[in-house]
């Protein structure tokens, strides 16, 4: 049956809306960033940007989202900037008190734990935040727990979060994890090869997506202690 | 806080009614060190009420329940999987994909769905992953500490009923578990076995932790050297007679919908109808160990290869009376290769044969053709 053009435009007429529409108010915003956490043999690597963003608007170029916890363990979140600020507030007073009562600092292991219930603990009004914890455990090896919002964790070797992240973790399946790749040598990853590994996946990162950009801030856990590099990205 | 009175979100901690297990009956935020740390940390087993007056009815359903309709999640959790758990002669076999997608996104291509409760019981998780961790936490908790109050191992369907009733309060809200429990009941005093026990590391660290348990002292005062190599084959008599009313191989759903539901084969997810299909085809109780692992790999197998949500690897689980067994976690990606191997393979074949057949007609006519030609 043949439609006239008068016929089509009342049709569309019925699937946009031309009247006043209501607008919800919505607790949640998306400040846009990528945090990447990569585990080796007696290091750990957090690696962000540093461009805080909300829609079309970059509201900073200095705010990256990696935060030193312990001297053997960084947190990375991204998502909404704001639950990220209140979650680290949280979890640096449950680490004082947990210093205080216990005389020893939480390994990297016992964080993770305590993140996931904190995250649980709101499972009715989550944090909207994505966490990736890079440290070192107890052995001195390289660990990365990575986090959805409300609690869900496992320990990986290596993750990607935040908007970029479906566009680096399959590099990083390819590149660390020797994923998809037949007749491979897997070589075991050394800092410097990790390090040079990132740089190069941040700026692939910057060009592609939006939320990306202005510098790259990494956090390199080892044993002397957490060593902090800032190099530029993408302004635009 | 403001953004708490623009949402409308009751702080659940001003509204709990007094229960033992909750902490802090004034409902402050603030607490000093000591009483956090020696509180019940999941204070969030209470679920946000409103109208609570007395030990109350939740209304959780009310038009003024702020959480549930004002704002919505901008993210997805991870759901989407293929569980499934059935019994037979053998014990109970659980099998699960290893696939945990978020709306499209593979969030984890590894994750791990069946988590051993205790040596003789398995969960399989399906829902939300956050739910499922934390849940089956809370789970373990609970059963050790029954185990240690009566000195026995809580069944399956004790198991069951216990979860359904810890997820009770939170039917209505977003908390979404669907579990399956594949388990083998017994009383171990009254189970003797004639060759020793195979001990995964999971039931050692069991026994251990019961040293001073006598009932089950007794039962491994006299345990034979000689390792269980019998794992494949038929049940004895001895085994064959312990399965009855309150012993042998059991699986339960359960639901944080409050559904409970017992049987012989259960597969859950979004998997789940194609593996029914390949597991009614296939089901004996008579089935062999090995026939019941390579049905379970293959229910699993179908539904990774026609559901998007299930997929990478296959976990499988074997639980009988003396524990379970776990087989190495298998990559589907090899078993989907092979398969294609074997289609090329038989596509060759098929051409082969009627090649050759058409030959072999080809020869008839002309035989005919010929002895019609000699006639005339």
């Amino acid at each position: 049956m043949m439609i006239s053009a008068q016929n089509y435009g009342d049709k569309m007429k019925e699937y946009h809306y031309t009247g006043p529409v209501e607008h919800k108010f919505s607790p949640y915003a998306f400040n846009g960033g990528t945090v990447l956490a990569v585990a080796g043999d007696d290091f750990a690597i957090v690696a962000s940007d540093t461009r805080l963003s909300e829609g079309y608007a970059i509201h900073s170029r200095d705010s990256p989202k990696c935060y030193k916890l312990t001297d053997t363990t960084v947190l990375g979140c991204s998502g909404f900037h704001g639950d990220c600020l209140t979650l680290t507030k949280i979890i640096e007073a449950r680490l004082k008190m947990y210093k205080h009562s216990n005389n020893k600092s939480m390994t990297s292991g016992a964080i993770a734990a305590m993140l996931s219930t904190i995250l649980y603990g709101r499972r009715f009004f989550p944090y909207y935040v994505y966490n990736i914890i890079g440290g070192l455990d107890e052995e001195g090896r390289g660990a990365v727990y990575s986090f959805d919002p409300v609690g869900s964790y496992q320990r990986d070797s290596y993750k990607a979060g935040g908007s970029a992240s479906a566009m680096l973790q399959p590099l990083l399946d390819n590149q660390i994890g020797f994923k998809n790749m037949e007749k491979v040598e897997q070589v075991p990853l050394s800092l410097e090869k990790a390090e040079q590994l990132i740089k190069d996946v941040f700026i692939s990162a910057a060009e592609r997506d939006v939320y990306t950009g202005d510098a790259l801030k990494l956090c390199i856990v080892t044993k002397e202690g957490i060593r902090e590099e800032i190099m530029p990205l993408r302004k635009d | 806080m403001a953004l708490q009175d623009v949402c409308g979100f009751m702080d659940y901690l001003d509204e709990i009614p007094p229960c033992h297990h909750l902490p802090n009956e004034t409902g402050s935020l603030f607490k000093t060190t000591s009483e956090f740390e020696t509180d019940c940390p999941f204070h969030f087993l209470s679920p946000p009420q409103q109208n609570s007056g007395k030990h109350g009815v939740p209304s959780l359903l009310s038009p003024t329940f702020p959480c549930l309709s004002t704002h919505q999640r901008p993210f997805q959790l991870s759901h989407g999987t293929t569980t499934l758990g059935f019994t037979f002669q053998g014990g109970v076999i659980a099998a699960a994909d290893t696939r945990a997608s978020c709306k499209g996104l593979i969030c984890c291509p590894i994750s791990q769905k069946i988590m051993p409760i205790h040596s003789h019981l398995v969960v399989t998780t399906s829902g939300s992953g956050a739910d499922c961790m934390l849940w089956e936490r809370i789970l373990t908790r609970e059963m050790r500490l029954y185990q240690l109050r009566h000195r026995r191992r809580l069944t399956v369907n004790g198991a069951a009923k216990l979860l359904s009733m810890m997820l009770h309060p939170f039917k209505g809200t977003e908390v979404c578990v669907a579990v399956t429990l594949c388990g083998w009941d017994g009383e171990d005093a009254k189970i003797t076995f004639q060759t020793g026990m195979k001990m995964g590391a999971k039931v050692e660290k069991t026994m251990k932790q019961d040293s001073h348990d006598p009932i089950k002292n007794n039962a491994l005062s006299s345990p034979n050297s000689e390792m269980m190599s019998s794992t494949n084959k038929q049940y004895d008599q001895n085994t064959l007679s312990a399965i009855g009313e309150h012993c042998g191989p059991r699986v339960c759903y359960v639901c944080s919908d409050g559904l409970q539901l017992r049987g012989e084969i259960i597969s859950v997810g979004s998997g789940s109808p194609y593996a029914y299909a390949v597991l009614d085809d296939g089901w004996r109780w008579e089935m062999t160990v090995d026939e019941a692992m390579g049905l379970a790999r293959e229910a699993v197998f179908r539904a990774t290869h026609w559901d998007a949500y299930s997929g990478n690897n296959v976990d499988l689980f074997h639980i009988t009376a003396l524990g379970l067994r776990r087989r190495d976690r298998e990559d589907l990606k090899e078993e989907y290769y092979r398969e294609k191997e074997r289609a090329k393979k038989m596509i060759k074949e098929r051409e082969k044969e009627r090649q050759k057949k058409e030959k072999a007609e080809l020869a008839e006519e002309a035989k005919d053709i010929k002895s019609v030609h000699g006639e005339y």
